[in-house]
């Protein structure tokens, strides 16, 4: 079966006045239909970066897209030329991003909002749409739908408006929903909710969703597969019991061990990362991981190590792994 | 998103504060770099002028009345046969004079009330804003020239009169940056650590909300130095026969036919000052600003 | 009773902080209160680390100021060593943050920026009067940018060189420069990236058991909180609905919310993932300009089914066992 989203070798760059920074550099995944994926890293690793490359939204300058192919649907969407890339956005893939109130414009009803990728993709009437729109928002729970369409987006608390965001993003029906981090600006039952609500969702419309995340219990609980991401590479894929219970790559190990879990009953010493987190202007030679990794040896200084399959789609950038 | 990259590689940033970086800053702007070429010079011309100018300014020569440039005058003689170019070189001490001491007191109140009534809010700020209103709808200028003919010719003068209205938009600057920098968590850090009031408001507050007010200092600069040759050429200036670049513009203003250099030359220096202050102000804005900016930045 | 016994180091008693929402510009009318904090009570122990968790608008950080009387609070007492220091005027409580102090959330906010780092962590100690001459303060200065895991180098260094962790650790060599004896950590770790999480939190709990130190650790993230506190209370719109034992509100959680808490955070591990079972709430937190009536939880309440609920406000009731209390109407 052909996946819906194949990228390859993706590199997006950014020229800035202090140098080259390699936000994502030569990474390679794919997404199936209706299959839910998690892209895990931390805080600037690349990950939001080369989400906003699948949609082409990578501010140009300082950025750009330097090498690679993204095929969605068999077309590279790379080649396209803005008008279709146009065509694809909000309607064949849709973003939802973390902050919900910047998200949405603040002068514009929420119904408004939810009908225009339906005007301008489906050729909806402003009245088709609103009543679509509604329709979604119950879809989403929101309570009093019909009420809340004409309302404006301050109304709406922290939840209920990437509840709307969700259902502008589901309007057209789209193949792929990419979530970056949509639950992190949200207390932790909002997020429970959402999540569950966005699992249902994706499994009721047949939508693949790329969640983009740093909390790896919702990789846990919500992803069938999982690329880690580190210093703007993927230096871990395979499915979620590969990835948690067959750790091939130091980072995703000790990032596993640093966070505190809910399930140890005793009370087990957190073992930190070494180090600070990588600088792009100037990552370490060799395995970028390398300086803070206790397994390093002499290759991991010299060679870049590229993702190596360990069993079936499970696959780690380790040398390790290499005996 | 390019935010988040950014991020992690802040620690390694080279330093953004401090004088040194406030001076990178400048110089890297070309109009401000020019301006503080100008303000450099013209503080040299102030300080030097003993050692700058050929003849004694006040010295009349009645037989030398309004003679053109020439080897002996460069930029020829007065009404009374001074010598032009000294003349100019001593006007200089007054410009800089009245500018540096009218910005630094109005700066001195303006802040301290700015200072007093953001932080401590309520009755005081009101009282202190309702004043700062009244003195605003007084008309400046008019205002100013009122209070130097009545407080006479002098240096003292000028500046108090320049100075009494002139505190009223520091104070307001002040206290909008008051109102918005104590909130910042690290007032309620110094709070927490048992900071007493006055520690708060001039340790942690006002270096803080120095920047807008540099800004604003400097490029009133160049206002004063208008305002005090505007007040010479009322009249209401220095005393006679000190020089002053406002002065000679009154005198040489009915000569503007039959010597023009005689109006040109203070014109010109008092245009390049002001446009100097304020090419630096400017440049000060644009180096000071992104750091006021940049300083909250939040990794989530 | 005034004066307790001198066992514990804090204790809350009935804490009210109600903010009036005021109409008008010039003179001002009350029209409500937005009721933050709603009657709590709690102890902490000498050297003790209670976990203050909920989620936003619980009041949980509002209390942690409130305890440090960074705000005066509307009603209740606070007793700090047995002393009543509720509504003390500000001299004696400029002498009295010596012994409580205050972590922050915002590592980039918390630091003045015009300051070096050794600036920063010697002030209390300047505002404090502890220092006798210059290098006694370096000394101590740098005495404790080692005891938090920063290169003494740094000291002259101002906050935007330094990371984000590396700015908290200034922020916790700050509070610890005046060996308090108790320190409020309002959401030490949530700005910080996860990787760097623990190192702070490691940190947090070395420095406890060196100095034997109080906290009280105000967090959103239960997981978080679970590791590194004693004791655990859990508010939900100003109030206090179970407190209990690290282990035992893991083990036995009695109240609603607690269960639908813990249900809502997710673990590591997909195999324990896919047999948990998920509690999920219903609606949105209530606004607090309109709480419900009785017990303030009882519309996502999935047990609640007596008018009871809706009626009565339930109190803090101490479980068998022993220290484990819950305030619900169905226990």
């Amino acid at each position: 079966m052909e996946p819906l989203l194949e990228v390859k070798n993706l590199s997006t760059h950014f020229f800035t006045d202090d140098g080259l920074i390699k936000a994502v550099d030569r990474i390679s995944y794919d997404i199936y239909e209706g299959e839910t994926v998690g892209l895990v890293g931390e805080s600037g690793c690349g990950k939001s970066v080369s989400a906003l490359s699948l949609l082409r939204l990578v501010p140009n300058p300082p950025g750009k897209i330097v090498d690679g192919e993204i095929f969605f649907e068999g077309r590279d969407l790379i080649k396209l030329t803005e008008d279709e890339m146009c065509q694809v956005r909000g309607n064949k893939m849709a973003m939802i991003f973390q902050e919900p109130m910047n998200t949405l414009n603040p002068v514009r009803t929420i119904g408004w909002q939810i009908s225009e990728p339906m005007e301008i993709h489906r050729g909806m009437s402003r009245e088709e749409g609103l009543k679509k729109s509604v329709q979604l928002l119950t879809d989403v729970k929101i309570p009093e739908p019909a009420a809340r369409v004409n309302a404006y987006p301050h109304l709406f608390s922290g939840g209920m408006r990437q509840r709307a965001v969700i259902a502008m993003g589901l309007g057209c029906n789209p193949r792929l929903i990419i979530a970056d981090e949509p639950t992190t600006a949200l207390d932790v039952t909002t997020q429970a909710q959402l999540l569950e609500l966005m699992k249902n969702l994706t499994r009721d419309y047949k939508t693949a969703l790329l969640i983009i995340t740093h909390n790896l219990g919702i990789v846990a609980r919500y992803a069938d597969r999982i690329n880690v991401m580190y210093a703007g590479r993927i230096i871990e894929k395979g499915t979620a019991k590969d990835i948690f219970k067959n750790t091939r790559h130091p980072y995703t190990e000790r990032l596993m061990a640093s966070v505190p879990r809910l399930d140890y009953d005793t009370k087990k010493k957190l073992v930190p990362i070494e180090g600070q987190p990588p600088d792009f202007l100037n990552i370490p030679s060799g395995c970028s991981f390398h300086p803070r990794c206790v397994y390093a040896f002499d290759r991991c200084r010299v060679e870049t190590p590229e993702l190596i399959t360990i069993f079936e789609k499970h696959e780690a950038a380790c040398w390790r792994n290499v005996k | 998103m390019s935010e988040k990259i950014k991020e992690a590689i802040e620690p390694r940033r080279i330093s953004r504060i401090g004088a040194k970086a406030i001076i990178r800053g400048i110089f890297k702007h070309k109009l401000s770099r020019a301006g503080i070429i100008i303000i450099f010079l013209l503080l040299i011309m102030a300080i030097f002028a003993p050692l700058l100018a050929p003849y004694d300014p006040n010295v009349a020569d009645l037989y030398n009345v309004l003679t053109g440039p020439s080897a002996n005058h460069w930029l020829g003689t007065d009404n009374v046969g001074r010598d032009l170019f000294s003349r100019i070189i001593y006007g200089s001490r007054i410009t800089m004079t009245v500018g540096f001491f009218s910005v630094f007191i109005s700066v001195f109140i303006g802040s301290f009330l700015g200072l007093l009534a953001g932080y401590r809010g309520g009755v005081v700020d009101m009282i202190i804003m309702r004043v700062v209103d009244t003195f605003m709808c007084i008309p400046y200028l008019p205002f100013v020239l009122v209070l130097a003919a009545a407080l006479g010719p002098g240096l003292k003068n000028i500046i108090v009169a320049l100075a009494i209205l002139g505190w009223t938009g520091f104070c307001r600057i002040m206290r909008g940056q008051v109102l918005m920098v104590r909130e910042l968590p690290y007032i309620e850090a110094a709070r927490a650590a048992g900071a007493s009031r006055f520690r708060i408001m001039f340790k942690h507050l006002f270096p803080n909300c120095l920047a807008p007010i540099i800004v604003a200092a400097t490029i009133s600069l160049g206002g004063f130095i208008m305002l005090e040759s505007a007040m010479s050429f009322f009249g209401l200036g220095v005393e006679p026969p000190t020089p002053s670049w406002g002065k000679e513009l009154r005198t040489a203003y009915t000569y503007l036919e039959t010597v023009p250099l005689f109006s040109i030359a203070p014109g010109l220096l008092i245009t390049l000052a002001v446009l100097a202050f304020n090419f630096l102000g400017d440049g000060l804005r644009d180096s000071l600003d992104p750091r006021l900016r940049g300083e909250g930045e939040k990794i989530k | 009773m005034l004066n307790n016994s001198n066992q514990n180091l804090v204790e809350v008693r009935d804490l009210k902080m109600h903010f009036p929402i005021t109409t008008g510009w010039m003179f001002k009318k009350t029209s409500g209160y937005v009721k933050a904090v709603d009657g709590i009570s709690f102890q902490i122990a000498r050297g003790e680390i209670l976990g203050l968790v909920g989620e936003s608008g619980c009041g949980k950080t509002t209390t942690g100021r409130v305890l440090l009387q960074l705000e005066q609070p509307t009603s209740g007492h606070i007793f700090f060593e047995g002393e009543d220091i509720t509504g003390m005027k500000e001299k004696p409580l400029r002498a009295l943050r010596k012994k409580m102090q205050m972590i922050f959330q915002d590592p980039y906010g918390s630091l003045n920026p015009r300051m070096t780092a050794g600036e920063i962590i010697g002030e209390p100690l300047q505002i404090h009067g502890m220092i006798d001459s210059k290098s006694e303060y370096k000394e101590k200065v740098k005495d404790l940018m080692v005891t938090v895991g920063l290169s003494p180098a740094m000291m002259e260094r101002y906050p935007h060189e330094f990371s984000g962790g590396q700015r908290q650790r200034i922020g916790v060599a700050r509070a610890l420069s005046v060996r308090p004896a108790l320190i409020v950590c309002d959401e030490p770790v949530s700005a910080l990236d996860v990787s760097i999480q623990a190192q702070i939190i490691n940190l947090l709990e070395d420095l406890q058991e060196k100095f034997n130190i109080a906290y009280l650790f105000i967090a959103h993230d239960l997981a978080v909180v679970k590791h590194i506190s004693n004791r655990i209370a859990v508010m939900y719109m100003g109030e206090i609905v179970e407190i209990a034992t690290r282990a035992d509100l893991y083990r036995n959680p009695l109240h609603p919310y607690t269960r639908s808490l813990l249900s809502a955070i997710p673990v590591p591990d997909p195999e324990i993932e896919a047999q948990r079972e998920h509690m999920i709430l219903e609606g949105e937190v209530p606004s607090p300009f309109n709480p419900p009536s009785g017990c303030k939880f009882h519309p996502r309440c999935p047990i609640a089914d007596s008018p009871h609920c809706r009626e009565e406000k339930p109190v803090l009731v101490e479980m068998e066992g022993g220290n484990h209390w819950v305030a619900c109407h169905l226990d």
